[in-house]
């Protein structure tokens, strides 16, 4: 396994494995922990996953891509807003948004997932675009529910939504109830309102 | 090449095709599916692609959302010269009904109900797949023959998805006799899954923890019959469509997509090893019993749309194959789990004790609490690479329900595979690509 990151790789060194987290079911952290190009990975439910920060994630996207994983099978986005205290390795602070990498090596019949942090200010990542351009597609579904961008993504405009929607609707601070009917006017002042 | 992307929050500029004048050597790549960073001589060379057409020769049209052959509310803008198809668009999006998001909101024992009703063909596969993660965060197993009738099922299923789609994309190309026997015996195999589970489709018979119920008496009397009726039908669809010139003209090198090319843009299924690529998941990622049972791993070798029509065709046998196999394993047992935390006690307690009318009371209105964890599992639906990456925050409903749609993925294969042909093409490679656009926009 080659070392694609040697700083991070420094900084774990100092720092020792990654400490076990709260118990609970799966999760990550266990005494069998090691690293994958300099990051912590851990074992969740069987299922290798690799927690990143967004500095270094291109750099481990393309380790990954040279160590034989050749499809990018899933790239997803997760707001944790509500659902802070998750089980993150301690090198790892956790940010609100998480995207989600699933790959997958056919030649060596292997997965990992990579978990990015993401953070609320600057929802930016670099494209995977040029390394699986499969993502084109879920970048710009991540980008449409949760307002993650995706820098040098070719087409980075609304998938699944209209494109002149406005917000974000897979947040969670995304008003669910509130939404104008499309087709009528704007929905009038609400009963209460109404009453003298 | 991001230069003309204004990266503006909320107004994101129209999703069509841009103006040729735009199209430089890197966005036709693009538009082709296929900017692929691949090594140099694998990669399409930008020079076969005249950039030099002029904006007034070429014409955009729009393909769907209506169209009858688009399988649904698929829109295509579609860049002519001629009858040539240059660029092509998917835009997807008009049966976007925020599953996933509708999925927050309900409880992992009403999850199903969600999922289901995303492939609308195959939806004891998104079942199987939201009761797999389910279980896997709960860390329970579920009896052997609840596994056995999950596969005995989703199976059964998958010949009913193949089925149609032999019958649509005979009707696609004209053949509409086609259409009419693709039906019928998608009819065979739906009556029985009625049978078992009281609905033709949308089951929610799949659930965490086992399946709703039991098979009913004389499944294998049902079984037989569609196992000895089927075959002989395939038997009359190879007479009437594989050997008929008319149909090979349309199909055979119509919309040819290479291993790469594939591979790169996520492609899976029937898709995928219609290029020659062995990738099946209940082979080479073996789960429930897979690894029980014989069975062959159908791949393709030119690509085209004929490849995946034959592939769909002999995995309409090997389901049936496996069915048979299924019908001699099926062991004795229970159907779901006897773990009370997931499994409501059973109709005839509740009537004598108030412990479980209590309990079965608490399960259905404040569900089951999963633990923390997040997890991603998949199977292969007919159409291919079906995932479901769930996150609990150990509450009763998910924190995160993902679905990785096979479907979705397999678009981005069409601007590639159009590139080149007819119109009259077009819908050919559509319909070989199998969309179900319940779960593209999910």
């Amino acid at each position: 396994m080659t070392d694609a990151a040697p700083e991070h790789t420094a900084a774990a060194g100092a720092g020792g494995p990654p400490p076990a987290e709260e118990s609970g079911g799966g999760a990550p952290g266990g005494p069998g922990d090691t690293e994958l190009l300099g990051w912590p990975l851990t074992d969740s439910h069987g299922q290798a996953v690799v927690y990143c920060g967004r500095e270094g994630y291109w750099e481990l996207m393309s380790g990954l891509k040279a160590e034989g994983f050749d499809m990018c099978v899933d790239l997803c986005a997760v707001d944790y807003l509500n659902h802070a205290g998750r089980d993150l390795p301690a090198r790892i602070p956790p940010e609100r948004f998480e995207v989600v990498v699933n790959l997958l090596s056919m030649g060596q019949k292997r997965r990992v997932r990579v978990r990015v942090q993401v953070p609320e200010s600057d929802p930016v990542l670099p494209t995977l675009f040029d390394l699986w351009p499969g993502t084109e597609a879920m970048e710009r579904e991540a980008f449409d529910l949760f307002g993650v961008r995706f820098d040098g993504h070719p087409d980075l405009t609304r998938i699944l939504m209209p494109e002149d929607w406005e917000g974000h609707p897979l947040r969670k601070d995304y008003g669910v109830g509130r939404i104008p009917v499309q087709f009528k006017a704007t929905p009038g002042p609400r009963m209460r309102e109404e009453a003298p | 090449m991001s230069d003309h992307v204004d990266l503006v929050e909320t107004s994101e500029g129209a999703q069509e095709l841009q103006e040729r004048k735009r199209t430089g050597p890197e966005e036709l790549r693009r538009e082709l599916g296929s900017v692929l960073r691949l090594p140099e001589g694998v990669a399409l060379d930008p020079g076969d692609i005249s950039t030099e057409v002029p904006e007034d020769e070429t014409m955009i049209i729009n393909m769907g959302p209506q169209h009858p052959s688009t399988h649904g509310v698929l829109r295509l803008m579609l860049e002519l010269d001629g009858e040539t198809v240059l660029r092509t668009k998917p835009i997807i999006g008009y049966l976007h009904t925020g599953m996933e998001k509708t999925g927050e909101e309900l409880m992992y024992i009403q999850g199903g109900t969600n999922v289901t009703r995303m492939d609308y063909l195959a939806p004891l596969f998104n079942e199987l797949v939201f009761a797999l993660a389910v279980e896997k965060l709960l860390d329970i197993e579920v009896p052997p023959r609840a596994t056995w009738i999950r596969m005995l099922m989703i199976e059964l299923n998958r010949a009913a998805s193949h089925l149609l789609w032999l019958a649509t994309n005979g009707m696609d190309l004209g053949a509409i006799g086609m259409m009419l026997y693709g039906w019928r015996e998608r009819e065979l195999v739906l009556a029985f899954l009625e049978k078992v589970t009281g609905l033709r489709m949308n089951h929610n018979y799949i659930r965490p923890g086992g399946v709703a119920a039991d098979l009913p008496d004389g499944w294998r009397d049902d079984l037989v019959a569609i196992c000895e009726t089927i075959p002989v039908r395939l038997d009359d669809y190879e007479t009437l469509l594989t050997g008929q010139p008319i149909f090979q003209d349309r199909t055979q090198s119509v919309g040819v997509l290479g291993p790469e090319l594939a591979v790169a843009l996520g492609a899976t299924g029937p898709i995928l090893r219609s290029t020659g690529i062995e990738w099946d998941l209940r082979r080479d990622e073996p789960h429930l019993f897979y690894d029980q049972l014989a069975f062959d791993v159908i791949v393709g070798s030119y690509g085209d749309c004929f490849d995946r029509y034959a592939i769909r065709l002999a995995e309409v046998r090997e389901s049936i194959r496996m069915v048979r196999q299924m019908m001699e394993l099926m062991p004795p047992g229970d159907y779901r789990t006897q773990d009370t935390k997931v499994t409501p006690p059973p109709r005839s307690r509740i009537d004598e004790s108030m412990e479980a009318l209590i309990h079965h009371f608490k399960l259905y209105t404040e569900g089951f609490k999963v633990p923390q964890g997040e997890v991603y599992v998949a199977i292969e639906s007919p159409r291919g690479e079906l995932g479901c990456y769930l996150v609990s925050d150990g509450s009763a409903k998910p924190y995160r329900l993902h679905i990785r749609a096979p479907s979705f993925l397999n678009l981005q294969t069409l601007p590639s595979m159009m590139r080149g042909g007819l119109v009259a093409d077009a819908v050919a490679i559509i319909s070989s690509v199998d969309p179900i656009m319940g779960e593209v926009d999910r």
